[in-house]
Formats: C-alpha cells, sequence, structure tokens
C-alpha cells in the first residue's frame, strides 16, 4: 500500500533517470537450454502421422488450437478437426461423444482448464464408460511464468483419483512422438501432459523407446537413483552428469506413465542402497512423489525417498528460468540438494 | 399390468409424417398410460422415487420412442439408430418404462429397479442398461455429449438423429449453453433437445431457485429452432416433433421442443400434492394412484 503510494507521488526527476532495462521476462517460455537440439511441435506431426494410419482419430481444442500444436493436425485434415471455443465443458462433453460414435478423439486445451474446469465431464463422460478419449494437456506444471491461473502445478494429483485415466507426463519430442500412437491404440482415456512448441530432443542418445505403462533405466549409476518423468528426466539426466563431476554416480530411472505406474521396474531400482530421489514437474502432493512413496510403502520397502518437486503453494509469476531456480528445478539446485543429502 | 407394447410399430425407415391423426393419438396416448404404469409399479417396490417426473414427462417418452425413434429393439446398439440420451439421469424411471414399451428391456425386469445387482440403477448409467447412451446425473452433461455424437455421426457420413432429454431446473448448468452455442455454430442440423420444463427443481420452484425464463426467447436468440407446447398434449408434442423432423438436416439448425408438463400428471392424488422433488407415496397409496390414472385414461379413451 505505502509503496504504491511513494511511487504515485515520486518527484518528478526520477523520471529523466534511465530505465533499468528488465533482464527476464514471463515471455520466456521455453525450458529448453540455448543450443539444445530441438524438434518443432511434435505433438502436432506426431497426430498427423497417427490420423494418416488411423482414419478414426479427430481432433479438437478450445480456442487454443495454435498453442497446443493442434493447429498443425487442423492444417492437415480440416474435415477431421472440430474447434470448439472457448468452452472446455462442452469440449470434453463433445469428446465423449465422439468417442461413443467409434471415433478416437484427441482434446487439447491448457492442462489447468482441462483438470479444473471440465473434471466432472471427464470423469463421467469418458472415464466411467471407458472411452477412448485422449485429453491433451498443455503448459504442465511450471511450464509457463504466467502465474497459478495458468500453471498446472497439481493437475497430476486431480487426475491420479480418476478410475481408468491413463495419465502420460512425457520427457521430450521422442516420448511424445512414439507416445501419440499408443495413446490413439490405448482403450480408455488417457491425459499427455503436453510440451508444445520447440520441444528438447533428449532421449534419442540412450537408446530409448516409449512403452505405454513402462518405465526405463535410462542409465546406471552407483551412488544416488533418480526417479523422474516428464521434463525433470531431461534435468536428472544433466544433473547426473554435473554430479559426476562431485565423483557421484547417479542412475536415471524414467517413468513417463504415471498411472498405471510401472511399480515393479522402479522398486527394483529402489530396493537398493543409494540414495533414492524423485524428481517431477509438478506439486509435491499427489504426483509422482507420492506415486512413489505409495508404492514403496505398499511393498513394505523401509526407504527414504527424497522428493525434488513444485512446492504446496501457489507460484510465483516471471520468467521460466528464475521460476526454475526459484522452486529447486533448476539443475544447479538439484545438484545442491543431493551433495547435502549425501553430507 | 399393461401387456402391449409399441415395438412392433416403431418405424424402421426415415419416413417424414405429416398429419396427427388420431390413431398416431391414441396409440401414443396408450403407451403413455402404459409408461406411467410401470413407472408406479416400480416406484411401489422402492417405496418412492421420481415418480412425479416419470408421470409428468410420460407423454414425452411415450412420442419419441413410440413415433420417432429409428432403432431396433433387439439391437439396442445398431448402429443406424437415433440416440436418445437421458441428461437426467434420476428421470430413469420413466425411461426404464419406455425402454419396456420400447422391447428394449422385458417388461419384467423393472420391478428390479433400484435393487442391488439391478441392471436399472435409481439414476441412469449407460454401462448397466441396454439402451442407454449415457451415464446421466450429473446435470448438464448431456446436451455436450449430443453435441460430440452428432458430429461424429455426421462426419462418417449417418443420417441417425440424436434427441437429448433436459429439464427445465437442469438449465441452470452453463454447460447447456455452451453447447447451444456449438451446436448451432457447428450447424448440427440433426440434434433435437427436448426440456421438460416442470417448473421444480430440488429446492423449489424453478423461478424461486434460479430463474430460467424466458426459455423460448433464450433457445432462439441461440439461434436453435423453437418449439414450445403443452408437454402433456400427445397432440401438440406430435405435431411438434414432426415439424422438428421435417427440417432435420446434416446441416442445418439444431431444434429444441420446450415441453411444459405437469409434475404427477394423469394420477390427480399427485397432481395436487405439494409439489416435491423426491415424492413421498404412502404405501396404501400406490392402489390408489393406479386407480386413478387408468380412470383416467379409460374415461378420456371412451370420451
Amino acid at each position: 500500500m505505502s509503496t504504491t503510494t511513494k511511487a504515485a507521488s515520486a518527484p518528478a526527476a526520477t523520471t529523466t533517470a534511465a530505465k533499468p532495462k528488465l533482464k527476464t521476462s514471463a515471455m520466456i517460455a521455453s525450458f529448453a537450454d540455448p543450443g539444445q537440439k530441438t524438434s518443432s511441435a511434435p505433438f502436432g506431426h506426431a497426430l498427423v502421422k497417427a490420423a494418416q494410419e488411423n482414419d478414426k482419430i479427430v481432433g479438437l481444442t478450445a480456442d487454443l488450437g495454435k498453442y497446443t500444436d493442434m493447429h498443425i493436425f487442423a492444417k492437415a485434415f480440416p474435415e477431421r478437426f472440430f474447434q470448439m471455443g472457448m468452452a472446455e465443458q462442452l469440449l470434453f462433453g463433445a469428446a465423449a461423444g465422439l468417442a461413443e460414435t467409434g471415433l478416437v478423439p484427441f482434446a487439447s486445451t491448457y492442462s489447468v482448464f482441462a483438470a479444473r474446469r471440465a473434471y466432472d465431464f471427464l470423469c463421467l463422460d469418458a472415464a466411467e464408460p471407458n472411452l477412448n478419449v485422449n485429453i491433451v494437456g498443455g503448459l504442465p506444471g511450471l511450464t509457463t511464468g504466467y502465474g497459478p491461473s495458468h500453471q498446472a502445478t497439481e493437475d497430476m494429483a486431480i487426475f491420479r483419483g480418476m478410475p481408468n485415466l491413463t495419465i502420460v507426463d512425457p520427457c521430450d519430442s521422442v516420448d511424445i512422438e512414439q507416445a501419440v500412437p499408443q495413446l490413439a491404440a490405448s482403450e480408455g482415456p488417457t491425459y499427455l501432459r503436453l510440451l508444445r512448441g520447440n520441444v528438447p530432443t533428449v532421449l534419442d542418445e540412450y537408446g530409448y523407446t516409449f512403452e505405454l505403462g513402462k518405465a526405463k533405466v535410462l542409465r546406471g549409476g552407483n551412488d544416488v537413483v533418480f526417479i523422474s518423468s516428464g521434463l525433470m528426466t531431461m534435468r536428472a539426466l544433466q544433473a547426473a552428469k554435473a554430479l559426476a563431476a562431485h565423483n557421484v554416480d547417479v542412475a536415471v530411472v524414467h517413468t513417463p506413465t504415471i498411472k498405471p505406474f510401472d511399480a515393479e521396474t522402479v522398486l527394483a531400482e529402489i530396493n537398493t542402497d543409494r540414495l533414492a530421489v524423485t524428481l517431477e514437474n509438478h506439486s509435491v502432493v499427489g504426483g509422482l512423489f507420492e506415486t512413489v512413496a505409495s508404492a514403496v510403502v505398499t511393498a513394505g520397502v523401509g526407504k527414504r525417498v527424497v522428493p525434488v518437486a513444485l512446492p504446496d503453494q501457489f507460484l510465483d509469476a516471471g520468467a521460466l528460468p528464475t521460476l526454475h531456480d526459484r522452486y529447486g528445478l533448476a539443475v544447479d539446485r538439484i545438484v545442491a540438494k543431493v551433495l547435502a543429502e549425501l553430507g | 399390468m399393461p401387456t402391449e407394447t409399441v415395438q412392433d410399430a416403431a418405424p424402421q425407415g426415415r419416413m417424414l409424417q405429416t398429419a396427427v391423426t388420431p390413431e398416431r393419438v391414441d396409440k401414443i396416448s396408450a403407451a403413455a398410460y402404459r409408461i406411467r404404469h410401470h413407472a408406479l409399479n416400480m416406484g411401489e417396490v422402492q417405496g418412492q422415487g421420481y415418480v412425479g417426473q416419470a408421470l409428468g414427462a410420460a407423454d414425452m417418452l411415450a412420442t419419441v420412442y413410440g413415433d420417432q425413434l429409428n432403432f431396433r429393439a433387439e439391437d439396442p446398439h445398431w448402429e443406424g439408430r437415433d440416440r436418445f440420451l437421458l441428461s437426467t439421469g434420476h428421470y430413469a424411471i420413466g425411461h426404464y418404462a419406455a425402454l419396456a414399451e420400447a422391447g428394449i428391456v422385458p417388461v419384467n425386469e423393472l420391478e428390479t429397479y433400484g435393487s442391488d445387482d439391478s441392471r436399472l440403477p435409481m439414476s441412469g448409467m449407460s454401462t448397466y442398461t441396454p439402451g442407454m447412451e449415457i451415464s446421466g446425473g450429473s446435470l448438464g452433461h448431456g446436451l455436450t455429449i449430443a453435441v460430440g455424437m452428432a458430429l461424429g455421426l455426421r462426419y462418417q457420413g449417418s443420417s441417425a438423429r440424436v434427441f437429448n432429454f433436459l429439464s427445465d431446473g437442469e438449465l441452470d448448468e452453463g454447460s447447456n449453453w455452451e453447447a447451444a452455442m456449438g451446436a448451432h455454430h457447428h450447424q448440427l442440423g440433426n440434434l433435437t433437445a427436448m426440456v421438460d420444463i416442470n417448473a421444480l427443481q430440488a429446492d423449489g420452484k424453478t423461478d424461486t431457485v434460479l430463474r430460467t425464463e424466458p426459455v423460448t426467447e433464450k433457445w432462439e436468440s441461440f439461434g436453435w429452432y423453437t418449439q414450445r407446447v403443452d408437454g402433456n398434449d400427445v397432440g401438440a408434442l406430435l405435431a411438434a416433433f414432426d415439424n422438428a423432423a421435417a427440417q432435420a438436416a446434416a446441416v442445418g439448425r439444431p431444434s429444441v421442443i420446450l415441453c411444459d408438463t405437469k409434475v404427477g400428471r394423469g394420477v390427480p392424488l399427485l397432481e395436487n400434492r405439494e409439489k416435491a422433488h423426491f415424492m413421498r407415496i404412502e404405501e396404501h397409496e400406490w392402489q390408489v394412484c393406479r386407480e386413478q390414472l387408468t380412470a383416467g385414461y379409460e374415461g378420456k379413451a371412451s370420451a
């Protein structure tokens, strides 16, 4: 309050001074590193490819075609694309209706709107009848600096309780390209945490293939095991390399399918003497950490698990690199946390 | 117990009827009578239920199942069928009676309504009941699904029509208006909404809970072909559905038939009772209800 008053009554002399140039902006919306290999709109192109092989695939969006890479599909198959307007209840109700007629809809919007505005429609119209409705949610977790209206920090927590729903949190363009046809082929509803635009290409160097429902060990390591999903697998791999310089040997297990969860693979990796760390682009409540924790407890494994996750709070607006550093998703923060844990 | 059904007379092709003949009115009135009778019997087993709604909507259900819908009773999933979506899941008691009338659910199964392990749960679900297209009950869903079905059927070259049954209280839900815009935008001419306006919702009269009027003007302003009729007048219903059928097209205006109905219609004891969303009927009253229903129907039929 007082700050505002002061600013309003600031002496005229200060206005002549050059404004300091702001270095960061919420418009910095990419989490790719400078110079990193990327692929443009991998979801849109993968959907077009899948649709060329499966004439049942249709696309819908709620006024966010250009922002969820759905526009690629709309351009390729205008007669198979349905614009539903800024109406998410209609978007997902209609997607269920399309699936009722035997089609395979992919319906895109931002994750916040899918999870928060349209849950009832997804739950009852798509999940209860177990229809092949594929939800494509942009801006999952902390992938925008727009603040809580756009940051879907709790989308997996919301969706994990929905019976029948498969949840996929891809790391990169490789994951997305390979996941799309598998999501179309799988029965029942799915939720894809979309990475859009120029998406990093990371997993091609690890002899990796995406298999729905499977976790994959990307690299072995004797001291620490990272269990990660989504873009945090990219950070986990980078942190593992950085930790090698500290003589810390880190294994990385990528688990892009959050539900149903590949507990067998993950538990086999966790049930060792290594420090176990989960890494996710999501709230510490209700996401990968708690998925792993419940698997660990259920199996009776007496093992501490350290979470790298977003805090249970509404996050700040700002530039993505700033926020990833602030909330502990940046590589340096991961490295520091692991070194502190190892004492 | 009425035993006739209209299943054999269900339309097999897409024939447009233009004249509301006494024969059609009599046939549908008889079907509506049987639907009401079934609903009272089903309500008696549970001792309560949404009997008032079933009685009020019986003429609408009889008209759509007995005169309008294209379906195969022996094959409820037949690809070419018209779709009837019950958005108001609690009207299932009336819908089951209509499905029995249509020959899709055996009449003798109706007594399992609302019982454990029954295929006929209190709130309609597609995963339980043959002929039930969607799981309604969370209100404001049916019309959004109907939009997708109409898009999907049209895209696949089907001329099947989609009917979504909703109620005036349900119009409180904003999703209906998202769907109303969507249906008009996409020119879903084979989509018809039928709204049971009984002016009653869970907490009281609709105009005291959340005013939905002027309903006609709302739908008209959303670009729908809009008709408003006495939903307990079979002749008026047939004429309205004929009009909707005549203008139905793969690409065209969606249509809505707004039906003013009376809760408990056909049973004076219930028509005059204080209106309640969930009507309590005493054990000894069920037989009185049936007798009043039959007396009213036979009186009208012989008039």
